[in-house]
Parts: structure tokens; sequence; C-alpha cells
């Protein structure tokens, strides 16, 4: 298993308790988060990405204990294994395509060499010397996937992915991720309240009750 | 990507208001860089110049002003004493030596010194072509004066009667150079020096053309046996308790005035320090609000990039990065507006130099380079680790989760 998140428990209100299911997911297996605004799903997403300490239960990933970790220990660790995708891409608008992606290596201090094969891939070569804001919409969310792909992390976690997109450029979002994940045996989460996804991952659960 | 080029893009990312800030900061800062040159450079003059002068003796009037015109060349002369009077005083017991000199004309604004021998020993003067004068209306040239009016040795030319630039010309007595100096870098390089006779006879209204052609003093006073002037003298000391007597016993036995260089130079600094305080003051005020806008900047940049800071921290960035990456944007700022506030003030100098190609201006150097300087590029990285210091905290304490999910 390449991801057990098992017993986790979180609130913010000891009254409102989350309710969490257990997650555990092999490399290369893809998995669906569905649920309403508000029902807690991007709440599991940061518990999973290690930006959201639970109350109680225990996230391995890559047989790792990932709450134990401490510091910058743990800043690395999550650059290295956890790429994530964010609704809004969230590129860094002073630096270029391709230096989105550099800053990325560097943080992780990973050298892998990922950069050209990614943008050819997702079909942003040619503009990884341009600033973000001469890019589209759906081409911004392709430099977002490059980033959380270009340290070849063990999990992709991908939060709203679709939601700011049209349908073809969201379908294509969802088809790259799965692709991209498969290509580099990464566990894929996808959390997302958007009924366009739903048929792409059949491997899904509902949180906080029927769509 | 390193640190130092992800703080750099951001930089350039707003090039206005980094622009704003760079040239607010190196504007105070050379405003410090001048202050430092001149000052530098004027004391180390002054010094250099009164250097083996114990006393100036002159006319009564205004003790700086008979230190600045006698020692530095700079101001007027008080008024002439008489040579008997200066002769007496050469016979005291306290007095080493003694060198006259006769001011009263110039050449092109250059003044023309009467003097003797020892005043070029007084700075051990090398010669660059030529020698000493040896007759009346012999003259040596400054290497400045040399280079500036274009003579060299073997030219003539007629001085002209006052201090400054022109009034009428001495046209019945033209001066031949015998020598010129080499650079001395002290104030004998803007003097036209000659013998005491040649101002003496300058001024004659009679040509007596058997004394023109005798030699002249080399040392101490010229024999005569007429009512002569001089402008002033400069005097060694024998002991140290001439410091003591002689300048009592000048200013209140005699008709003349004594004063000392370094006496008077330490008071002129003082009086000068006030302005210098204030211009310094000034600069301050203009560093601590260029501290205050890069530190303004760094705060409303945050609030806009807590996401990107958000985005590092998923990326791997741990929070001391954040941090780093926040000061080091204040740090390059204030290192680039040190640089180009050091340039600035140089370039400063260079325009005040090339406008005043005489007085005391113009013995200022802009190719000169002060470890004091280095302090300058210090107290600019000091102000900018201050200024970024909070909103660098502030980036620290980025929570990513809360900030991620902010929609």
């Amino acid at each position: 298993m390449i991801l057990r998140a098992n017993n986790i428990e979180f609130y913010y209100d000891p009254k409102q308790k989350f309710q969490i299911p257990d997650i555990n997911l092999d490399s290369g297996e893809q998995m669906l988060i569905l649920g309403k605004s508000g029902s807690g799903k991007t709440t599991i997403l940061n518990i999973i990405a290690g930006l959201l300490k639970p109350k109680s239960g225990k996230v391995e990933i890559g047989g790792t204990d990932i709450y134990t970790l401490k510091g910058s220990q743990f800043d690395k660790f999550r650059g290295k294994n956890i790429g994530i995708i964010f609704q809004k891409p969230h590129i860094l608008a002073p630096l270029t395509v391709e230096e989105n992606l550099q800053l990325a290596n560097f943080f992780a201090k990973e050298n892998t060499h990922l950069i050209a094969p990614l943008l050819k891939e997702l079909g942003i070569w040619d503009k990884r010397k341009a600033k973000i804001n001469t890019l589209s919409e759906g081409e911004a969310q392709r430099v977002s996937i490059a980033r959380a792909l270009v340290n070849k992390p063990k999990l992709i976690l991908a939060d709203e992915p679709t939601a700011s997109l049209d349908d073809q450029n969201a379908a294509a979002v969802v088809r790259l991720l799965q692709e991209q994940a498969k290509k580099y045996e990464a566990a894929l989460i996808i959390v997302t309240h958007d009924q366009r996804v739903k048929d792409h991952i059949p491997n899904q659960i509902i949180i906080g009750g029927q769509l | 990507m390193n640190m130092i080029k992800l703080s750099w893009k951001y930089l350039i990312a707003k090039p206005l208001s980094t622009g704003l800030n760079i040239l607010l900061l190196a504007l105070g800062l050379a405003i410090i860089t001048v202050l430092i040159l001149i000052q530098d450079q004027f004391e180390n003059k002054m010094t250099k110049d009164a250097e083996g002068i114990d006393l100036v003796v002159g006319a009564k009037g205004s003790p700086l002003q008979l230190i600045l015109s006698s020692v530095y060349h700079i101001d007027f002369p008080t008024g002439n004493i008489d040579l008997k009077d200066a002769m007496a005083l050469s016979k005291n017991r306290l007095v080493k030596n003694i060198i006259p000199l006769g001011l009263g004309d110039n050449y092109q604004g250059y003044r023309i010194v009467g003097t003797n021998h020892d005043y070029l020993d007084l700075y051990s003067a090398k010669f660059s072509q030529g020698k000493a004068w040896e007759k009346p209306f012999e003259v040596v040239l400054g290497n400045e004066v040399a280079e500036k009016i274009g003579l060299k040795t073997g030219d003539t030319f007629i001085g002209s009667h006052g201090i400054g630039s022109s009034s009428h010309e001495h046209d019945a007595h033209p001066y031949m150079i015998t020598g010129v100096l080499a650079p001395m870098g002290n104030v004998l390089d803007k003097l036209i020096l000659t013998s005491i006779e040649s101002v003496w006879y300058t001024h004659d209204e009679e040509h007596d053309h058997a004394t023109h052609e005798a030699p002249v003093a080399k040392k101490g006073f010229p024999p005569t046996d007429q009512d002569r002037e001089v402008t002033s003298l400069l005097i060694q000391y024998r002991n140290p308790i001439a410091a003591v007597q002689l300048p009592r016993f000048i200013n209140s036995k005699s008709a003349l005035q004594a004063a000392s260089p370094s006496f008077e130079i330490s008071r002129l600094f003082e009086l000068l320090g006030i302005g210098v305080k204030l211009i310094q003051g000034l600069a301050i005020v203009i560093i601590v609000i260029a501290g205050l806008g890069i530190f303004i900047a760094l705060f409303n940049s945050l609030k806009e990039r807590k996401y990107d800071l958000a985005v590092m921290r998923t990326l791997g960035a741990s929070s001391w990065q954040l941090f780093l990456h926040i000061v080091l944007e204040g740090v390059i700022l204030t290192i680039l507006g040190a640089v180009v506030g050091i340039a600035i003030g140089h370039l400063f100098l260079v325009i005040l130099v090339m406008q005043n190609d005489q007085g005391a201006i113009s013995t200022l150097s802009a190719a000169v380079f002060l470890k004091e300087e280095l302090w300058i590029l210090g107290y600019a990285v000091i102000v900018g680790i201050l200024a970024s210091l909070i909103p660098a905290w502030n980036a620290y304490q980025t929570d990513i989760a809360k900030q991620l999910t902010k929609s």
C-alpha cells in the first residue's frame, strides 16, 4: 500500500466531527472523493497531504507515518512524495512555466529530469518561457499538473481540478491526470463535487451523504 | 533555481516599486558617500598642507583667514606686515626657522607666491622639469598650474594684480619659468612660486636693472635697506615651550598676529561640523524612510503573496526558506541601493570637481574608494534585514492549509 489513512478523526468543533472513512490505495490506483461543498472533502485532502494534522489516527505514505516527521524534514517529504493540484492553478506569477517546475525540484532537492518530458507530454513545451498571465485557464491547469508531477511523487492529490474549466478542458485535465499517474506509478486521489468527473473513475467514496 | 534567484524574480516582477525603493535608499547613501569622501579628503589635505608649520604670523585680523590665506591659499590675506617687524621676530630664540610669504598677484587665477627655497623644502618639493628660481622674475609652476595653462620651462607670462583672476596686468615685468614641480598632491600643485624680490619689484614704480639681475635670497629674508613688506610668515618652533610662549608674545607685544594652523583648522571643522551634521541627519532621515518604504512594500506584497508562499510550502519549502526568501528580497534591494548610492556619490563628486577647476573643491578626487564605503554597504544590509524582519516572520508563520482552502 502506498497510502494508508486509517481511523482519522478531525473536528474544529467537537460536537461536529467530520465523518472520515479509511482510505487505502496502492501505487497506480485511483480514487474519487465526492461530496457537496462544506462536506469536509478538502479537509480530508489536507490531512492526507500533510497540511493539516488530524486529531487522531495515522496517515502513512510509502510506509512513513507522516505526522511523526518534524519541521523541514516534513516539508521535504511532502515536496518529494506528494504532488498537489489545486482548484485554481496557483502558478507563481513572477516565474516562467519552466521556472515554476525548477522551483519544485529545488525545494524538494530533487532532480528528476522530468521537466522537458512533462512539458512536452502536457502540450505546453512551447510555453515554457511564458509568464503565467499569458496562459489560458486550461494551459495553466496543465502547468500545475506538470509541477505536481515533476518530483515524481508517490501520491497525487487534486482538489477540484476541473471546477473552473469548461467541459472540454475538464475532460482533458482528468484524462491527463489519470495518464500521468499511471505512467509514473503514483496513486491518484481527486476530490470534487463536479459531476463531469464521475464517469472517469469507478473507485469512488462519497462524503456527507448523497450528492 | 535558488533562493537568491527566486527573491530576485519577485523583485523584478514589480519594477516600479523596486526601482523607487532602490532610488530612495541610494539617494540617502549617496549623500553619506559624498560627505565621507569630502570630509576624508579635506581633512587629509588640510593636515598634509599644514604639516611642519607650527605658527603663522601676519597682519591683525581673523586668525582663520590668516591660516586659510597663508597655508591653504584659499582666502584673502589679512594685509601686509612690515619687513622690520618680521626680521625682528626671526631673531627670537624660540624660532627655529621662518619662511616669508609675499602674496598679491596671480596668473589666470593661480596665485603667485613670493617666498624662499625653504618653502620648497618644507613640502620636500621635487621637480619634473628645470630647477628652482635664482633671480628675480624667475618662477616655478606647480604641476597642475603647468598642466592647465600649458606652459613649460623657458616660457614667459605676465602676472596680474590681485589674488583672484585679473585686474590690471604688470606688463613691465614678464615672469620666466625655470622649473615645473612634480605632482605633489598638496597645495603646491596650484601655486606659482617665485622669490620675495619678484613680488616686490613687480609693484615698484621705478626699475633698477642692476638689482633685477642680482641673485635672490634662498634662505631667510632678502637683504634690503628700503621699507619693504611681506604678507605673512610661516614659523617652525625651536622647542615645545615656544608653543606656549611665542603666540602669546606675538599677539600681545607686537603689531602682528599669530595663529596656529592645527588650532584654527580644528575650529573650522567644528564650524563646518554643524552643517555636516545637518546634512548627515537629512541623509539618515532619507535612509529611514527608504527602510520604511521597503518594509511597507514587502508587507503589502505579502498579502497578495500568502497564497504563493503556501504553494511553495506544498512544493517542499520549509518555514525557514520562506523567511529567508523575504529577508533576501530586503537585502538584495538594499545592496543594490548601496551600490547605486555609492556610484551616485562618486558621480556627483566628479561633476562637482569638473565644474570647479580652481579653489578648494578642485583638489578633491572622485576616484578614491574608502574603507568607510564598505561600511555603507554593511549599514544598507542591516537596513534591509530590519525592514524585512516582520514580513519575513509573517511568511514564516504561513498556515498552509488555512491559506489554501481560503477562496
